[in-house]
């Protein structure tokens, strides 16, 4: 099932939550909404499952126009970022329920539907909670269930808002694992929201990144972190750091010194340079495009996070391999590996 | 009470220290004097037995003080019986109509935004802040032989007041927050996500309000049935208004009493009495054991 979106545009009252997106889903593809909250990518979900309705666009399915169909015919599985199931029946009706209430004329008989929510049990691993009340399961399980109640009704496409959102840390690397190999097994076109980077990198084939209601970059996880389209794309995915620059007649400045990187090919005027943290090499005074002082360090895992003062005035901080130890006060040269540089 | 076992128990071992420690700053935390503590109580205890205990006690002492047999005589009585049935009557119909109108309203408030949303809320509490006795008179505006459906009722040879439509409007009138009330918070709080998953999952409307909806809020729909029918059979104002005390065919158990207690006869007067109280004693039980079974639903919640 293809899903492809066009135009579309959605106003809260002065809000405006969708501005212009254009998306098209492949069949099979497991895709990420990616962005800060307020950005649109639940707006968006929640309009291709037919919950709420755009002020102008399109959507179609397979090249259908799905508006025409209300949410209970689109044949979307959708589960809630706080699960939304039913608290007064039991694991096994809260699966049931899509297909107790088909219309009687292509309803199963009750052997059938038992046997169909103990395959959906067993394929989420819960086959022993199937007499549980929600109230009783814990976060990841119940998340489990919602999701095996979507599948019930063996959806065309697979919608998943904040699947992971409201999980502890641990419960959420391992649902990651879990859902991506599910993906494998079923083969549903899917689209799940995050707003987690890591998330979305490393479950999906392809990551939608959205900000202020439009689409900033589609790509591959790959792409967005390697080649960040926008200056916003850059700042949200990956720990970056974010100066403010000034490119004129090819030469790149930070205040009023210049830096040696290389300019071809930018526009002049005020721009923002981005490198990430850990692409920041460490150097001997007077060996990098940056010469700094060191403020502060401190120990992260298998980095050292040292926060350095520019002799442009800007503070930065780094993480640096713990191969060198930084110390507090001393002057550094800094080189970036890689950089990028946005105008604006 | 713990003071004295911390002071009994030997302080020898470290163990014991820490529970005589335990214990005390337990009694600590209680930081009134027990001279203080003794007096708010008694006094709460006396105030509740002179104004309430006291009159309760009092209406079932006096319906029985000319024995059970007349008791049981005066609630025999064809005017005592018409006008528990009347009331039976009026209760059923305004609760019936109250219901509808509170899941209508409770369901419209809660899971749908609209402009005029805050307005709506207002007015249903309307009935709570104005007089019985000008709820009453409304309808006499609206129904009686000066009022504005005057020539079409009488074309029609409808009869509104002084007659059980009158009784039941009014009563309804007055009773219809008490459903919406108690259901427009508890709906507010489930929001609307389990509605919206049972669509996606292809329930029409009728299945999700009796498969999602309705199970969700029966503690909170029979709440407030409760209610709406103790102040429905126990409503006077209002109902005394429109129903013109016409023995026998308009009158229901509150005006009975006041009529018979009129007549000195006091006996017959309180045994109607006594069975409104019985209705208010069964309705506080109820309502406690319908109030644990809500709380017991918002923990499962969560």
């Amino acid at each position: 099932m293809t899903i492809e979106v066009k135009n579309l545009v959605k106003i809260f009252g002065s809000f405006k939550a969708l501005d212009g997106v254009d998306l098209k889903v492949e069949s099979g593809e497991l895709l990420a909404l990616l962005g800060p909250s307020g950005s649109g990518k639940t707006t968006l979900l929640r309009i291709i499952a037919g919950l709420d309705w755009p002020d102008a666009g399109e959507v179609s399915f397979n090249g259908e126009d799905a508006l025409a169909q209300g949410a209970r015919e689109r044949h979307v599985g959708f589960v809630f970022q706080h699960y939304a199931l039913f608290r007064h029946m039991s694991v096994f009706e809260n699966v049931a329920f899509g297909l107790r209430v088909q219309p009687r004329a292509v309803r199963k008989d009750e052997a059938t539907i038992r046997a169909r929510v103990k395959e959906l049990l067993d394929l989420v691993q819960l086959d022993w909670l199937a007499d549980r009340y929600p109230s009783q399961l814990s976060g990841g399980q119940r998340q489990r269930i919602a999701l095996a109640r979507a599948l019930a009704i063996e959806p065309r496409i697979l919608l998943l808002d904040e699947p992971f959102g409201a999980l502890d840390a641990k419960v959420r690397k391992e649902l990651r694992k879990w859902l991506r190999s599910l993906h494998h097994e079923i083969n549903v076109t899917s689209i799940f929201v995050t707003h987690d980077q890591e998330e979305a990198l490393e479950v999906a084939n392809r990551v939608v990144v959205m900000d202020k209601g439009r689409i900033e970059q589609i790509g591959s996880p790959d792409d967005v972190y390697e080649t960040p389209a926008t200056a916003f794309v850059h700042g949200f995915i990956g720990e970056s750091i974010e100066l403010p620059v000034q490119v004129e007649a090819g030469v790149v400045r930070l205040g009023d010194r210049p830096l040696r990187l290389a300019a071809d090919g930018l526009a002049p005027g005020a721009s923002k340079l981005f490198v990430r943290r850990h692409d920041m090499l460490v150097g001997p005074p007077g060996s990098g495009a940056f010469e700094g002082a060191v403020q502060h360090v401190r120990n992260c895992g298998p980095v050292q996070r040292a926060e350095v003062a520019l002799s442009g005035g800007e503070t930065i901080e780094i993480d640096a391999p713990r191969d060198r130890e930084l110390r507090a006060g001393d002057t550094i040269g800094l080189n970036p590996r890689r950089y990028r540089i946005f105008a604006g | 009470m713990t003071m004295q076992i911390a002071d009994s128990v030997s302080l020898s071992s470290p163990e014991a220290k820490a529970r005589a420690h335990a214990a005390a700053a337990r009694n600590n935390l209680r930081t009134e004097p027990r001279a203080v503590r003794v007096t708010i109580i008694s006094l709460a205890i006396a105030f509740l037995t002179v104004f309430v205990v006291m009159p309760l006690v009092l209406v079932f002492a006096q319906a029985f003080s000319k024995g059970i047999m007349a008791y049981i005589t005066a609630l025999a009585e064809p005017e005592a019986l018409a006008a528990i049935k009347l009331t039976l009557l009026v209760a059923a119909i305004s609760v019936t109509l109250n219901l509808v109108f509170g899941l209508v309203a409770a369901w419209a408030i809660a899971k749908f935004d609209f402009p005029g949303k805050t307005f709506l809320i207002t007015l249903i509490d309307l009935p709570f802040s104005v007089s019985p006795v000008i709820s009453g008179l409304v309808f006499v505006l609206l129904f009686g032989a000066q009022g504005y459906f005057r020539s079409w009722l009488r074309d029609h040879d409808i009869q509104i007041l002084f007659a059980v439509p009158g009784i039941a409007l009014a009563t309804t009138f007055v009773t219809f927050p008490f459903v919406a009330r108690a259901l427009i918070p508890l709906m507010q709080e489930q929001g609307t996500q389990e509605e919206e998953a049972a669509i996606s999952l292809g329930a029409s409307g009728l299945q999700t309000f009796f498969r999602v909806t309705l199970p969700n809020i029966k503690w909170g729909v029979l709440y407030g049935v409760l209610l709406c029918n103790a102040r429905a059979m126990g409503e006077f104002g209002a109902v005394s208004v429109v129903s013109g005390h016409i023995r026998g065919e308009t009158n229901t158990m509150p005006l009975l009493v006041e009529i018979l207690y009129d007549e000195y006869q006091f006996v017959a007067a309180f045994a109607i009495a006594s069975l409104l109280a019985m209705l208010a004693l069964i309705t506080l039980v109820a309502k406690t054991v319908l109030e644990r079974r809500l709380d017991g639903g918002e923990d499962r919640d969560h």
